[in-house]
């Protein structure tokens, strides 16, 4: 059957044959990095062209609709635009400090990327570690939004790059906790072994409640790490005007804007990897017949189909619910949403030993 | 207790945003409910909702006739000074003079349609209507006269 994996095999081999080890793996680097960033801007153009329409329909509106057929590249007229435009700094800003924020947050993004499974066996580096490495690199994007905020010399910028500091702070805690809950019931850190663990059912389907209010947490957790609505203080157009990222123009606003896309990307992917199963099929135990059926599905399109629902729950969100107070944002975070993980945890920990799950 | 205040306060939470999220899901799936208008495009077939607010008119039967009685309740209900009415006195067949309006002066430019002199009108004399396209070159075009040259009150109204 046609794969994904065969092909990367394929072309593993060719330049294994053709150059000497050292340039077969910078020729390999090379592919990836140019998929890494094509991914980028595909990703990019699809998901800002969704939420549009998405936050379209829910408003009762139409969306995008005049370019090209039923608006599909309106995308692609808003790129064209950032791109002709001017990308000013402003006069008192810290200039190096400035300009390196928007690719502080771009290479975090894209250094995410690299454990994540987006079809059997195709997979940037399966290393063993890979969800305590994504939770590690993912609070580093922090740097780069505070970097924005203090550099700017605006005060709305650091208001909100402070206000964002202290979200992902005390969100990071209850998204990992969540994630460790199926960390401990796979007994793995790596993203394949996670996945494989999960070929006979899926772990919220597996991990009776314990692992629906994981899900949960985990997904209200990421969404205020990311910075969406309903936790968008960072960048809270009503208060700060754009919070952080208020004195960027052109290409380097749209390197945040991409920036905050592709981490929504990421954080689904890894939301659908530890809790739907990432490119695993939908198996239900041992009904011989009903898995090979869906086996025929190619994994990317499972894993990408799951992913696309995740993003279009958080995208569900930012358009229903208002925006909270900063007070309220830390009150759910310390009162409700960690202690609930933690209690939580103990009950899956206790599930894992005494094997009560499927 | 306090656990089951905590408990019920996280129950109430979910069960609220749920709703919430039925309800734009429901538009989301629902795309009849779309109340955009493509004006331009669809200037033949506009479909204004029922309490939509244009303009003050003052609407005239088939004989050149209107409701108004010179009250001038509308001027003084209108917070903005919109609305001017002239009065004259016109003489009766039988002699006696009678208070009629000149002129009910309407600038269109001051108005906000916050409909307080159509309430205000006690014979009904005046309406809101549903035109939207106001926009003129030269101001003095918005200012108005709402009831037609030569046209009288109608027979009954006091
Ligand atoms: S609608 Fe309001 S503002 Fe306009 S004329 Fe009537 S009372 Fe005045
Ligand atoms: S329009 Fe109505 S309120 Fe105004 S002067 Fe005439 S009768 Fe009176």
């Amino acid at each position: 059957m046609w794969s994904l994996s065969k092909i990367t095999d394929t072309i593993q081999n060719w330049l294994n044959q053709t150059f000497n080890p050292t340039w077969a793996l910078i020729f390999e680097m090379l592919i990836v990095g140019v998929c890494v960033i094509s991914l980028f801007a595909i990703l990019g153009l699809i998901l800002v062209l969704m939420e549009r329409k998405v936050s379209a329909w829910m408003q009762i509106r139409l969306g995008p609709n005049r370019v090209g057929p039923k608006g599909m590249f309106q995308s692609l007229a808003d790129t064209v635009k950032l791109l002709v435009k001017e990308g000013l700094t402003p006069g008192g800003a810290d200039k190096l400090l400035f300009n390196l924020a928007p690719f502080v947050a771009m290479i975090v993004a894209m250094l995410l990327m690299a454990p994540i499974a987006f079809a059997k066996d195709f997979q940037m580096w399966d290393l063993n570690i890979g969800v305590l490495y994504v939770s590690a690199i993912s609070s580093v994007s922090v740097i780069g939004i505070l970097m924005a905020g203090w550099a700017s010399n605006n005060k709305y910028s650091l208001l909100g790059a402070m206000r964002s500091g202290a979200q992902i702070v005390s969100y990071e805690l209850s998204a990992g906790l969540s994630a460790l809950a199926i960390v401990v019931l796979t007994g793995s850190l790596s993203v394949s072994d996670i996945i494989y663990s999960q070929a006979d059912g899926w772990w919220i389907f597996k991990g009776h409640i314990p692992a629906i209010i994981a899900f949960v947490t985990f997904i209200i957790a990421v969404t205020a790490e990311t910075n969406r609505a309903p936790f968008d203080l960072a960048e809270a157009e009503s208060e700060l005007t754009a919070g952080f990222h208020t004195e960027y123009s052109g290409m380097k606003f749209a390197l945040f804007f991409l920036a905050e896309y592709v981490n929504v990307f990421i954080v689904c992917a890894i939301g659908a990897t530890l809790f739907l199963g990432g490119w695993m099929p939908f198996h239900i135990g041992n009904w011989q017949g009903f898995n090979h059926v869906m086996d025929f599905i190619p994994s990317s399109i499972w894993f990408f189909g799951k992913t696309f629902f995740l993003i279009f729950v958080i995208m569900w969100f930012r358009w229903t619910f208002p925006r909270l107070r900063i007070d309220q944002l830390l009150n759910l975070e310390w009162k409700y949403l960690l202690p609930i993980s933690m209690i939580n945890l103990l009950l899956i920990t206790a599930m894992a030993i005494l094997k009560w799950h499927f | 207790m306090f656990i089951v205040k905590y408990i019920k306060e996280v129950w109430g939470a979910v069960r609220s945003l749920l709703k919430g999220m039925r309800m734009t899901g429901y538009y989301f799936t629902h795309h009849k409910e779309i109340i955009t208008q493509q004006y331009p495009d669809n200037k033949a077939i506009l479909n204004l909702p029922e309490r939509f607010k244009g303009e003050v008119v003052m609407p005239h039967n088939e004989n050149n006739e209107h409701a108004c009685t010179g009250c001038t309740a509308c001027e003084l209900a209108c917070p903005n000074g919109t609305i001017k009415v002239i009065t004259k006195f016109e003489i009766m067949p039988d002699g006696k003079k009678k208070k009629a309006i000149d002129k009910l002066v309407y600038h269109l430019e001051l108005c906000t349609m916050c409909n307080l002199c159509i309430i205000a009108c006690p014979t009904d004399a005046i309406k809101m209507a549903q035109t939207f396209e106001h926009s003129v070159f030269d101001r003095n075009q918005l200012t108005k006269i709402l009831n037609n040259p030569g046209s009288k009150i109608r027979e009954g109204v006091e």
